[in-house]
């Protein structure tokens, strides 16, 4: 066990020198500016994905079940009630709700890797239209009716 | 007591951070050897334990279990540490070393076929039998050697793979491919996984539940070795087909089984293969606040 333990703190400094590298992008200048980003990136969706319809289109169904897979993979960044955080910006601002359904869909799809948001077509496809459900639901802060 | 104060100290901070920690869930592929292209969320610390049960002909059949560590240092690279052990009956129980492994994703979106970069550094002991891959010719017969031998053989390994994987209307195709070096002068060493996946269920219930298909997904993996840089092929190597179900619970539990047969006579017959992970989210913001972040 002895011969193990000088690498195995070789490991664990690595690991973290690692966790300081995630804490690194904390600043609230970094954090309006990466929201900018994220934000910017909407508007990269190709038009094919754009001009999607939404599947689940006016059912309450899906905005209850988007509900709930949001509360599983995605409030812990974007907070419970979508209104953003530290890691995420938020899915109530115009920029998000103003966007096509499609659009929202592509994002989910292919995150934005390089500014934080992770790949989530590990999701099927449906419960990502069911998650685009949701978040269109909730409106920008003044017209939401969910707070 | 000098030496047990790190494990305390360490033991409690991964205690508290599993029962403070708000769960999340990032559905969890089946798989136990091959790797996908889902990278761990920035922030977030997946803990799991994995135990494999191996048969073993003309010797004792033993049990071979990791803990990993796996962090979402950022969205396209995950760091991860193994320490394994196992246990063969009738003889002993040994920690048998560690690994060190990286992910990194080198493309910025989704494409049909998605590529992820490998690193890993190990340094385990000749008694290791978890068989999280298998290489070069790695075959049952090595697995013979006792405890109280193996464990005197100390092995420092590079690994690199080459990750490809595709999702497609729900399916999952993952295609591992592994090249391994024994920094003691030995050759390259060669392997491959296989993989296949998909959910049962594609649509979300509305109402939270624990036992709707869409938290199960189930596949198959196949894997073995292909032999080394003077020896390539599949001439005396091992393989191994693997039926797979993945459990994820809402409450950020995910369990896995996995039973793999052996296809040929250098195989184990029979490995079942089972593990518990439990993803912890924002670990790095709350290691930070712990040491006086802001």
């Amino acid at each position: 066990m002895k011969e193990y333990m000088s690498p195995i703190s070789v490991t664990v400094a690595l690991l973290l020198a690692s966790l300081a590298v995630t804490q690194q992008d904390t600043s609230f200048a970094d954090k309006y500016s990466r929201e900018a980003g994220v934000y910017a990136e909407l508007a990269k969706a190709p038009e094919k994905t754009r001009s999607k319809r939404n599947p689940f289109e006016n059912d309450s169904q899906a905005i209850a079940a988007g509900q709930n897979l949001f509360a599983r993979h995605c409030s812990e960044c974007h907070g419970n009630t979508a209104e953003g955080s530290k890691r995420a910006p938020s899915l109530r601002a115009e920029e998000v709700q103003n966007a096509a359904p499609g659009a929202i869909f592509w994002i989910l799809t292919n995150g934005v890797v390089r500014r934080g948001m992770p790949v989530w077509s590990k999701l099927p496809a449906s419960q990502r239209w069911q998650l685009v459900s949701f978040i269109k639901s909730l409106g920008t802060p003044s017209t939401s009716l969910l707070d | 007591m000098k030496s047990v104060y790190p494990k305390c100290a360490s033991g409690i901070v991964v205690f508290i951070a599993l029962i403070f920690a708000s769960p999340l869930q990032g559905q969890e592929s089946p798989y136990v050897v091959t790797y996908d292209h889902y990278l761990e969320e920035p922030g977030n610390l997946d803990i799991e334990y994995f135990s494999t049960f191996g048969t073993q002909r003309a010797g004792n059949d033993f049990h071979a279990f990791w803990v990993e560590f796996e962090y979402g240092v950022k969205a396209w690279w995950t760091t991860e540490v193994y320490v394994e052990g196992q246990t063969t009956f009738g003889e002993s129980t040994l920690f048998t070393g560690y690994r060190w492994e990286n992910r990194v994703r080198p493309l910025k979106r989704e494409h049909l076929i998605n590529p992820i970069l490998y690193f890993e550094y190990e340094r385990r002991s000749g008694a290791d039998k978890i068989l999280k891959e298998v290489e070069g010719h790695d075959v049952e017969a090595d697995f013979l050697t006792p405890n109280a031998q193996g464990r005197k053989e100390h092995n420092h390994e590079v690994e690199l793979k080459l990750i490809l994987s595709s999702t497609v209307k729900g399916w999952n195709f993952s295609e591992n491919f592994l090249a391994a070096k024994n920094l003691a002068n030995n050759p390259w060493e060669f392997g491959y996984a296989l993989g296949a996946s998909h959910p049962l269920g594609m649509k979300a219930s509305a109402a939270r539940c624990n036992l709707c298909r869409e938290n199960f997904s189930a596949g198959l993996e196949m894997f073995g070795g292909l032999g080394d840089r003077h020896s390539f092929g599949l001439k005396d190597t091992s393989q191994y087909l693997a039926p797979a179900v993945a459990w994820n619970l809402p409450s950020g539990w995910t369990l896995r089984f996995s039973p793999a047969f052996g296809l040929n006579d250098n195989s184990h017959r029979l490995l079942l293969r089972w593990g518990v992970s439990r993803e912890i989210s924002s670990f790095g913001e709350m290691l930070g606040r712990f040491f006086g972040g802001r």
